[in-house]
């Protein structure tokens, strides 16, 4: 097998003085064509970084090579060195040797630009076709990366398009060059986990095809198990690991990879679910009922009602005290539409939402997923958690001092955070900020919004530990709404699955993850990515979610459901 | 104060500063009358004298030592423009604030109402306030402040509009904050930097419409002097005594050029993408 790439102690600073601010402090590892490379690392280990120094892209981050050396092998023998080359060299390097695609599809591609006429100019200025050739060509790429209806697909703005569909566009564009390098910055991360998965096979199949080598940068060592021959564990600039997949997978040597494959969250399938129950008879302290909401859908300049997107459509459950009841689903599924709607944010269209008044006048508080956004980065630590007890009518005295030092302390935190602003704590310690914040008036729920999706995986895990000590300790019944099926294995008591505004499988979490029923229960857990599932191939699955848009009017026939167990039930399915 | 530091680090910042202190230094003295001669007191045989040792900037038709009436005449144009800038800045926050969180038909009613008025130029509008309401310097006060609340509107409601739908104000609405406590801590706190750097730049506005209204004889009224007066009475001797239109007419570039620089400096300084806390 021939080297593609080597690049040999390769450093990279930013900065006035990139020696001092080194971010990549000597990387070294080769690439056979063909292969795939996987570089492993939480944010701010230099994974990206040392990609982007492959191409040079770093350059236009404000970074700078300074040492090493990167070589790229052409077929016929020669080898260049990235690291002299100029930029007109490196221009056609780009265009057509090493291709890249990104995290976020949606500003990867010019919105004012149909997705045909941004492949059409990739194969223009790659290979020169113009006209009708080059309209062949593109659709031939879109059917490359599967999507369906390619020749109308061409005529859509990315607007129209799917986060996924969007993905594939993406990659349709770099095949324009057929490179023999593919750089994939963690291009699945933004993505729905069903989605993901598509992706990746898709990925994997195309890697077969072209037979081209890639560099795949991810935060998630569980996602390059079925992708990666080789990986690489990055902490800090440094490449702490590498080797084959199978030998750092089972085999770890360096404490920080081991760290690492203990922090993935695992799932397995319904057996790690947790075993302190609660009591099942106990009377419900939130009760759902036939839950609707809807937003109307306006046409023309009197914004005549033509429609409504039904975001959630009878949804009912309970959530008894002291138990977890994680709703998972992904995406426009209406989970985080019904958190809402419980906290008032959104109005109900129809429905009962029925709280029983516990400990407070205000039994149910929120934690939101993004903890940058949900701090008024203006007020002090003081003022923040200040404001619940004074939105209750409480004031601001010793009493009430004394409870968030008292809440500040058991989440992990110290009295000397009061002064403090948001900006200086971490992700991790911001989302204790908002949990203690949730917790000041002693509430019986707190619904927990995408909680820790935002954390890297070991702050992720500490979070998780928190919120269930947090739970023994205040009786607190929880909501739990993610779209990652392992952290609902951690912390729920009872699951329930919503696809496309409804609730189609609900029960005991064991039941529903270890013996899923409905069909899109089963899909979501088989998407799920896993150390174990090394090399599985996946078929490329091209299931669209419905439209949710349904006309004016419209009611949606009454479910039936079926018992498949004690606590466990299941959404007939039409067509199964 | 941090800011003030930061402000005097900025290169523009410490010009436009030391410019705008300067100028206040002799607005104050202005005011309390510390000036080297009475600015209104005629000393007919001193009539148009260039500038000397005495008369520093020389002296008028009436033999007014125009330093003084200068400085007597900065505290004046100082005054209706601050006090404008201050009415535009409440009126259009106010305004502003309330179109982002009330939306829909307010938001459409209260900005459209903003844009009729931002459609006429500024000068033009302040003449016809002035026209209805008569000279004099509260009129000039009201009328320019009038003019320039859209901008504060504007300027207002867009980064409102976001923040009111930034989570830790969906947050606040979960805990039950009233919507004062969500329209002051969370809104207003977080538009202190726009405004900041909007107020500036309005009062290097604000002191050119000032003068170009009491150049045309519908601001301040004479003998009080304000920089547009001066300049006003200066026209017909531009050639024999141009020490008279110099001055004035360098005092207004001067001022404007500080409010720009120190703006310039503030909107650097409190740009979030230059920042590191956010905004």
């Amino acid at each position: 097998m021939s080297t593609l790439l080597s690049v040999r102690d390769l450093r990279v600073g930013f900065g006035r003085a990139p020696e001092d601010n080194e971010v990549v402090k000597g990387v070294s590892f080769e690439l056979a064509a063909g292969k795939t490379l996987a570089i492993v690392g939480e944010s701010g280990s230099g994974k990206s970084v040392t990609a982007l120094s492959v191409n040079r892209l770093v350059d236009f981050g404000g970074g700078r090579i300074t040492g090493g050396s990167i070589a790229l092998y052409r077929p016929d023998g020669t080898a260049v060195d990235i690291t002299a080359a100029d930029e007109p060299a490196l221009q056609r390097i780009r265009g057509r040797e090493i291709g890249m695609i990104f995290q976020e599809p949606m500003t990867s591609l010019n919105p004012v630009h149909t997705v045909g006429a941004q492949i059409e100019e990739a194969f223009r200025l790659n290979r020169g076709l113009v006209g009708a050739a080059a309209t062949r060509a593109a659709r031939d790429a879109l059917e490359r990366v599967r999507i369906p209806d390619a020749a109308q697909r061409l005529k859509y703005y990315p607007h129209q398009l799917s986060g996924g569909m969007r993905q594939r566009v993406m990659i349709a564009m770099v095949l324009a060059s057929n490179p023999r390098l593919l750089i994939a910055d963690e291009p699945t991360t933004a993505l729905d986990v069903t989605v993901q998965a598509q992706i990746m096979a898709l990925l994997a199949e195309l890697r077969q095809e072209l037979d081209m080598a890639m560099i795949f940068i991810t935060h998630d060592i569980g996602l390059v198990a079925g992708i990666a021959d080789d990986i690489m564990v990055m902490q800090h600039g440094v490449a702490v690991e590498q080797g084959a997949l199978d030998a750092v997978l089972d085999d770890p040597r360096h404490d920080y990879t081991r760290h690492l494959l203990q922090a993935v969250p695992h799932f397995n399938a319904g057996s790690a679910v947790r075993s302190d129950g609660t009591a099942r008879n106990a009377a419900p302290i939130v009760t759902v009922d036939n839950l609707a909401v809807r937003f109307p859908v306006t046409r023309g300049p009197f914004r005549r009602k033509t429609g409504a997107v039904h975001a959630v459509d009878g949804v009912d459950f309970d959530l008894r005290p002291g138990e977890t009841l994680a709703i998972v689903g992904e995406s426009g599924s209406g989970k985080s539409t019904t958190a809402r709607a419980i906290l008032g944010l959104v109005k109900a269209t129809r429905g009962r939402i029925e709280a029983k008044a516990g400990r407070s006048g205000r039994p149910v508080q929120m934690v939101f997923q993004d903890p940058y956004a949900s701090l008024n980065p203006r007020l002090d630590v003081e003022a923040l958690l200040a404001e619940p007890a004074i939105a209750a009518g409480q004031r601001l005295d010793a009493t009430l001092r004394a409870r968030m030092v008292f809440l500040l302390e058991r989440v992990g935190l110290t009295r000397e955070a009061l002064p403090r602003y948001p900006h200086q704590f971490s992700g991790g310690q911001r989302q204790r900020l908002c949990i203690a914040r949730a917790l000041m008036l002693n509430p019986d729920v707190v619904v927990l919004d995408e909680a820790v999706s935002a954390l890297d995986v070991s702050v992720q895990a500490r979070v998780l530990d928190l919120l269930i000590d947090l739970q023994r300790e205040f009786g607190l019944a929880y909501l739990f709404i993610s779209h990652d099926m392992a952290v609902v294995e951690r912390i729920a008591h009872r699951v329930a699955v919503m696809y496309a505004g409804q609730i189609v499988e609900i029960g005991q979490a064991a039941a529903v993850l270890g013996a899923p029923q409905h069909s899109y229960t089963r899909r979501l857990i088989a998407a799920v990515p896993a150390i174990e599932r090394r090399r599985q191939h996946f078929t490329v699955d091209v299931t669209q979610v419905p439209s949710l848009v349904r006309p004016l009017g419209f009611e949606p026939p009454a479910a039936k459901w079926r018992e498949a167990g004690e606590d466990h039930r299941v959404r007939v399915e039409e067509s199964a | 104060m941090d800011l003030l530091k930061v402000v005097l680090r900025h290169p523009s910042g410490r010009i436009g500063a030391a410019i705008i202190l300067i100028f206040l230094v002799l607005a104050g003295l202005g005011a309390v009358g510390l000036t080297p001669h009475d600015p209104l007191k005629q000393f007919v045989v001193d009539r148009l004298k260039p500038p000397s040792l005495t008369y520093w900037f020389g002296t008028d038709l009436l033999g007014r030592d125009t330093f003084s009436r200068l400085m007597l005449g900065i505290s004046e144009s100082f005054i209706v423009a601050f006090a404008s800038v201050a009415v535009a800045a409440t009126a259009g926050t106010i305004i502003g604030l309330f179109a982002a969180w009330w939306g829909h038909l307010w938001d459409g009613v209260l900005m459209r109402t903003m844009d009729v008025l931002l459609a006429f130029p500024a000068i033009l509008l302040a003449l016809l306030i002035v026209a209805i309401e008569g000279a004099g310097m509260v009129t000039s006060i009201v009328a320019i402040g009038i003019v320039y609340t859209p901008i504060f509107a504007r300027v207002v409601r867009a980064p409102a509009l976001a923040i009111k739908g930034r989570e830790f104000v969906e947050a606040a609405r979960t805990f039950g904050s009233s919507q004062g406590y969500i329209l002051t801590r969370h809104l207003l706190l977080n538009l202190v930097a726009p405004l900041t750097v909007q107020i500036t730049l309005a009062l290097a506005w604000a002191l050119l419409t000032e003068s170009g209204l009491s150049f045309l004889g519908l601001g301040t009224q004479p003998p009080a002097p304000s920089l547009g007066v001066m300049l006003a009475e200066s026209k017909s001797m531009m050639t024999r005594a141009p020490w008279l239109m110099i001055f004035p007419g360098l005092t207004i570039m001067l001022a404007i050029l500080g409010f720009n620089l120190l703006g310039d400096a503030l909107r650097d300084i409190l740009d979030p993408r230059t920042q590191g806390r956010g905004a």
